[in-house]
């Protein structure tokens, strides 16, 4: 299970870190030469080339979508936000439709990388949820560039009877549980995994603080970094995509981590103790009730799109409740769309780790668009927390 | 074993074969396209491969980064003819050198790791590698074939799993803390920490790297001439004494080129140290991946990959010159 998923994940980096160098090389004799190339009008079965996560789409839809559209679907898959962003930004990519996260989305808009969607031709656009899908506004006011597909939050993926072991009388549905040192320490043994992402981390450290989490008072990301180095020494592995992997094989018992991989994690762990009675990791998924950050993952469609009219199809037909609530069954993910929400599995719709109560939901923070330069700053003192000086 | 010396390739005392000697003299230059094709091959693939990418990266690293498509500025504009690609020149500067690449620590530190594991690797590959060879050279001849096969069965499997299963090996309750712990070298009940340090990192490294020291230390000793040996015998010198005086001098080249094979490499490894360092291994690749993806600075991300590629010129021409006195002596 484990090697499997390594093969997947892994090679497909490396193949992509290749096709990407060959592709950045091959589009930038292509623009300097011929000038930029503007996607035509398409033939009616071209096909639509989606650029999205692995393992967040119900592969029955796509069989589907081609049933009825006669459209094939060329599926790529990355794992993390920086591959797709580098994949749009040299332009020629090739790709309809890639679903970065919002801040990426944000910042293909301002490098004029993307196009407009055509709402005349997304007939189903009013499933969506209007209260979740404004708060996405501010990186796109009007939504004109961005369909929302699905969101999460941020939060803590653990083996509770292992942590509860290591930390009795604690209570485990608080940030405290990862973010105060003195805890931390005593789950360093069992093995401790933070996301390699200081877009994330670092705000949801200022947030545990008490900071605003889209503050960019240099003296409140120092406070934050501070606390961050307090907390080092007691983390194992920074990696953004293993921790799935570390939970579920139980080489770590506690993760800070994306609430779809966390849960995929519970279902793999749970897989695994299934097959073999001895195996008894468990895995799941906690959103501290002192809130946290929820993210979107959102369609965008390239400016030199070569099918646009496929894309919008492609993205209309995902706006229907029966197709989204398939894939949020599927990935565990919440979906934006709300007339989908009566078709979802209980089990995914009652979970409040996956559709939090409203309480929680209110206690929630977007992630607001950062600078350049106040990034690489992020990204310079993130650098120092991982080598720990 | 044949007593006769390997035959050893004569073509700088030679003189040149009489049909292009014959071809020469005639009337006018009368090119040779055979022989340019010949020579045109592997230049032509330098120059797609590898001299028209370096020029891409060199004139990236001198560009300045940009939020548009693609991200970054200047470039050049074709149809304003020598005049757009003189702009361009104009405003191309150092600054991804002498910011950035000077003023942040990490890169210094980074270049200092990576040169720390990828030496330490190459040492301990020597160690272990040059035994193996030497075994492989000395077994009878019938089974050297397959000797060879088995140094380089592990490439059928994905590189990528070869590592992976590392994971498994390495981890606080793997197969090795268990084998160790069986042995009573370990305590079961507190198992040393081995995966995502930099520990875990060299050991990958070196179980990785592995068949590209042992073979070119075994071509270089296949080929030895063990009358030598016998020759240093029958002077009465001791087995030990002819290995240290006899066998290593001959496999220098092999050692030489062994080591560069592995060392170069191993500095610029990005995989190894992501699934089996720890968050403090810093090497250089990881630094170049954090430009490109994280900070988006793409010429940033060209320096240091100009930088990288500068400093290991060096030992690739202390090699080239270390052979070519080699080749001198035996001559």
């Amino acid at each position: 299970m484990k090697a499997d998923r390594a093969k997947r994940t892994g090679m497909g980096n490396w193949t992509r870190r290749l096709a990407l160098a060959a592709g950045a090389a091959a589009s930038l004799a292509l623009v300097a030469s011929c000038g930029q190339q503007q996607g035509g009008a398409a033939a009616a079965d071209a096909p639509v080339n989606i650029f999205n996560w692995s393992d967040y789409i119900d592969p029955e839809s796509l069989e589907q979508f081609t049933r009825e559209t006669g459209r094939p679907i060329n599926y790529e898959t990355f794992d993390n936000n920086e591959m797709v962003e580098t994949r749009l930004l040299p332009g020629q990519s090739g790709i309809d439709l890639a679903v970065p996260s919002t801040y990426v989305a944000h910042r293909l808009i301002q490098a004029g990388a993307l196009q407009p969607f055509d709402r005349t031709q997304l007939s189903n656009i009013g499933n969506l949820w209007p209260e979740l899908v404004q708060r996405i506004e501010s990186i796109d006011p009007g939504l004109r560039h961005v369909v929302p597909y699905m969101w999460g939050t941020v939060g803590i993926g653990m083996d509770r009877a292992k942590v509860a072991q290591r930390l009795p009388g604690v209570d485990l549905n608080s940030w405290a549980v990862v973010f105060d040192p003195a805890n931390l320490a005593r789950l360093s043994d069992c093995g401790v995994v933070f996301l390699d992402s200081p877009e994330d981390m670092i705000p949801l450290v200022m947030f545990y603080l008490g900071d605003d989490p889209n503050s960019t008072d240099p003296a409140v990301v120092d406070r934050a970094v501070q606390h961050l180095m307090k907390l080092r020494p007691h983390i194992t592995r920074i990696h953004s995509s293993e921790g799935i992997n570390l939970l579920a094989g139980g080489t770590a018992c506690i993760a800070v981590g994306y609430s779809g991989d966390m849960l995929q994690a519970g279902l793999r762990a749970a897989e695994t103790a299934a097959a073999n009675p001895a195996f008894t990791t468990t895995v799941e998924y906690v959103l501290p009730r002192e809130g946290s950050q929820l993210w979107f993952d959102v369609f965008v469609m390239p400016k030199d799109a070569p099918n646009p009219e496929g894309a919008h199809q492609f993205v209309n037909f995902m706006l229907r409740p029966e197709v989204i609530a398939r894939s949020s069954n599927y990935v565990q993910y919440a979906n934006a769309n709300q007339a989908s929400k009566a078709l979802l599995d209980p089990a995914v719709r009652d979970n409040p780790n996956i559709y939090p109560p409203e309480d929680v939901m209110a206690r929630l923070y977007v992630n607001a668009p950062k600078e350049a330069a106040f990034l690489q700053r992020l990204n310079d003192a993130w650098a120092r927390v991982r080598t720990g000086t | 074993m044949s007593g006769a010396p390997a035959p050893r390739p004569t073509s700088a005392g030679t003189p040149p074969a009489p049909a292009i000697a014959a071809a020469q003299p005639r009337r006018g230059a009368r090119i040779d396209w055979g022989r340019l094709a010949m020579i045109g091959v592997p230049y032509g693939w330098l120059i797609v491969l590898f001299a028209f990418p370096f020029v891409l990266v060199l004139k990236l690293s001198l560009s300045d980064r940009a939020l548009a498509v693609p991200p970054f500025r200047p470039l050049i504009e074709w149809e304003r003819g020598l005049e757009g690609i003189l702009d361009f020149l104009a405003a191309l500067d150092l600054e991804s050198y002498t910011g950035r690449l000077i003023q942040n620590p990490i890169y210094g530190e980074a270049l200092a790791n990576s040169l720390g594991i990828a030496s330490i690797a190459t040492l301990i590959l020597l160690l272990v590698g040059y035994p193996i060879a030497y075994a492989m050279a000395r077994a009878p001849r019938d089974w050297r074939p397959w000797l060879v096969m088995a140094v380089i069965l592990p490439f059928w499997t994905s590189f990528l799993i070869r590592v992976y299963a590392w994971v498994g090996i390495l981890q606080p309750d793997g197969l090795l803390n268990a084998g160790l712990g069986a042995l009573g070298l370990v305590d079961p009940a507190a198992p040393p920490r081995i995966l995502f340090t930099d520990t875990a990192v060299i050991i990958g490294i070196v179980y990785a790297y592995l068949p590209f020291m042992v073979l070119p230390l075994y071509a270089s000793l296949e080929r030895m001439d063990h009358t030598l040996l016998e020759a240093a015998a029958d002077l009465g010198c001791p087995p030990w004494k002819s290995f240290w005086l006899v066998t290593v001098p001959i496999s220098l080249p092999g050692v030489f080129a062994g080591a560069l094979l592995c060392f170069i490499p191993i500095m610029g490894e990005f995989v190894i140290p992501d699934l089996l360092g720890g968050p403090d291994t810093l090497m250089i690749g990881r630094t170049i991946w954090v430009e490109f993806f994280a900070n988006r600075n793409w010429p940033v991300a060209s320096a240091v990959a100009v930088v990288l590629l500068v400093l290991l010129i060096v030992p690739i021409l202390l090699f080239q010159r270390a052979q070519e006195r080699g080749l001198g002596a035996h001559r």
